[in-house]
């Protein structure tokens, strides 16, 4: 009778196991099929074979026109490979933040990190030109993005700092003044916002919105890094995570190193979304949609759940972004509007067809 | 399969795009232009090159014709490679275009581009005009414009010189909610009703602000300003005597109200003299004449 149980668990389990490594390679071809496909497809006439042909002569050559050399390297491959990363990043960075907090509606509004960099990007716009001249003119265009990622680490050090008492970080108070610093952000902002004039009041309006438009190799090296950096470490979390959906008391019997944890996490995710949110402004739906799709389709494994995260993520956010620069051509649309436009009809059949199975 | 299906009409859709003509050699008379800001473009059709406009931006509303024009999004918010693929021999953007990213790889990429001035001061105008003619090596064209465009405002000006009770002007811009916003101090309105020889009571405030109910009263219009969208498109009431402490004022009682076409009233285009004019002319039906400075507006 018990050997026959633990047969039958041992089985379940395998299957599950084989389930989760045929989605990653799925999830990871596809992020490749994607990526390739984002790099052949934009609305100038670039036939496919020329663009392999731009691909395989390098950046700078003199054997095509300037402008095609361009195309390629300088707008389309740093772009897929900056929406590569920053869809992963969201999507670990939603992921780890639903698993710290036990609940899924989690995303980085909750640890100051989105209203932090929002204030101090608000701050630069309207004040870039007065008061903090000193400080913004030296940095000329990277002042917006270093504006925002300084912002999002300040708030949520705060944030942490607040939540911490005798070396140990609660979670639900952490929540709590997330809410209240995040009030208290926004109406900062608001001010701003009043104090501005009909053009920085646009840049503040295309700045929220987010979008990869402004991707220069420049600003894919400085914040790159940090993103990937972020992704590829998340992995170490996936034992803690797991053993927190049972409570924080019972992970600790569980003999894992809590506040460790937590503390990595935080400092993962701010770095992340700081420097997601510095390269690309704000993008929302990724970290929030992309997660609970992979929990609906294949389980909570956080072992699972972080790499499939980043490899679906990546994938959706190039797709978002190929169809954002060509279905409005020449104009772009908001990539916001497609990465919604995409996910919510899907995660909706989702969760219609697997009702209840979220618990929540 | 199905991979292969798209991956054969992107073929298709290349092969079509790549028959279009190359890039034009560089001069001064350029075949491909792509024109962002309203007012640029409509000076482009006034030197008589509106023909070789291949793409506009989204505030580029006049002439009509111009709506035809391949859209490239709004001008703060341009796709490098959107303009690239329309093969522009010369890129004119009005000045606060953007993102600086984009532009930068424009410029990289070999399209001649030229940042036309903006401002609401008729200097301003007349070197917006210059600018761009020069870029379409239209520079006698462009000054006779220029010239044209200063002696309206001038014949304008002298005409409302006699005027000694100036009306109390106040420009709304939109009503959003039942809550105003006016048009202050530095904001192309405010030099609009300059130009037409009215009071703009919203001056003191900066830019454009929301009108609390009880300022009004001590602003106490007596002619109120706004777009004139064409559609009720934005939600909620379009008329602003339905605000009560509007209702109360000067402007109000009169119900006077004016509403112009949003480009022509603000666009600060070669058209701006007949819309003060005309601004004017309304403001003070029995002392300006209305029409008079058609000619500039074709």
């Amino acid at each position: 009778m018990i050997e026959g149980g633990t047969m039958v668990r041992g089985a379940a389990n395998g299957d599950r196991a084989a389930a989760e490594r045929v989605t990653l390679a799925v999830l990871a071809g596809l992020l490749l099929l994607v990526a390739v496909m984002a790099i052949g497809v934009g609305p100038s006439g670039l036939s496919p074979d020329r663009v392999v042909a731009l691909l395989a002569a390098g950046p700078g050559t003199d054997r095509f026109p300037a402008s095609e050399s361009i195309i390629v390297w300088q707008i389309r491959l740093p772009r897929v490979l900056m929406g590569a990363i920053i869809g992963a990043a969201l999507a670990v960075a939603g992921a780890t933040l639903q698993g710290l907090f036990r609940n899924p509606l989690a995303d980085p509004g909750l640890v100051g990190v989105s209203p932090g960099a929002a204030l101090a990007a608000v701050a630069v716009i309207v004040l870039g030109n007065g008061v903090l001249a000193p400080l913004v003119q030296p940095l000329g265009i990277f002042a917006l993005p270093i504006a925002a990622f300084v912002g999002a680490l300040l708030s949520t050090f705060l944030l942490y700092t607040i939540a911490t008492r005798g070396g140990r970080t609660s979670v639900a108070t952490l929540l709590l003044a997330g809410i209240a610093l995040g009030a208290f952000s926004g109406a900062i902002t608001g001010f701003f916002l009043f104090l501005s004039d009909d053009n920085q009041l646009r840049d503040i309006t295309f700045w929220t919105l987010g979008g990869l438009g402004g991707t220069t190799w420049l600003k894919l090296f400085a914040c790159g890094p940090i993103m990937l950096a972020a992704v590829l470490a998340s992995p170490v979390l996936a034992r803690g995570l797991n053993a927190l959906t049972l409570g924080e008391s019972e992970a600790f019997h569980l003999g894992l190193e809590v506040q460790r944890m937590k503390t990595l996490a935080i400092v993962l995710v701010a770095g992340a979304v700081g420097a997601s949110v510095a390269a690309a402004g704000i993008i929302g739906f990724i970290g929030i949609i992309v997660p609970h799709l992979l929990r609906l389709a294949v389980g909570a494994d956080h072992r699972f759940l972080l790499p499939g995260s980043a490899l679906l993520g990546a994938a959706l956010l190039v797709l978002a972004d190929a169809l954002a620069r060509t279905v409005a051509a020449p104009a772009e649309l908001p990539i916001g509007i497609i990465t919604a436009a995409i996910g919510a009809p899907f995660f909706l059949w989702l969760l219609l067809r697997r009702r209840g199975l979220l618990g929540v | 399969m199905r991979i292969h299906q798209i991956f054969g009409m992107i073929g298709l859709a290349f092969g079509l795009i790549a028959a279009f003509p190359s890039f034009a050699d560089e001069g001064s008379d350029p075949q491909r232009i792509v024109s962002v800001g309203g007012a640029v473009t409509e000076i482009v059709y006034a030197l008589g090159h509106g023909d070789a406009i291949v793409g506009v931006d989204s505030t580029s509303t006049y002439p009509p014709e111009a709506r035809a024009k391949p859209d490239v999004g709004y001008m703060r918010q341009l796709s490098a490679e959107g303009v690239i693929a329309l093969q522009p021999d010369l890129l004119l953007i009005e000045q606060g275009s953007g993102p600086a990213e984009a532009l930068s790889l424009l410029k990289a990429s070999g399209v001649p581009v030229i940042t036309v001035p903006s401002g609401h001061e008729a200097g301003a105008l007349r070197s917006k005009i210059a600018t761009v003619a020069e870029a379409l090596g239209e520079e006698e064209a462009g000054a006779e414009l220029g010239q044209t465009v200063m002696e309206e405002l001038e014949s304008l000006k002298a005409d409302l010189e006699a005027i000694e009770d100036r009306k109390r002007v106040l420009f709304i811009l939109s009503l959003a909610d039942g809550r105003p916003t006016a048009g202050g101090a530095g904001t192309g309105a405010d030099a609009m009703i300059e130009m037409a020889g009215g009071l703009n009571v919203f001056a003191d405030v900066e830019g454009y602000k929301r009108l609390s109910s009880e300022s009004v009263a001590t602003l106490r219009p007596e002619v109120i300003v706004m777009m004139d969208r064409g559609t009720a498109a934005e939600h909620g009431s379009t008329d602003p005597f339905a605000i009560p402490a509007l209702a109360a004022s000067p402007a109000g009682e009169a119900e006077a109200l004016i509403r112009m076409d949003a480009l022509f009233l603000l666009g600060f285009g070669p058209r701006t003299p007949a819309a003060a004019r005309e601004l004017a002319a309304k403001l003070y039906p029995e002392r300006i004449e209305a029409g008079s400075s058609e000619s500039a507006s074709q």
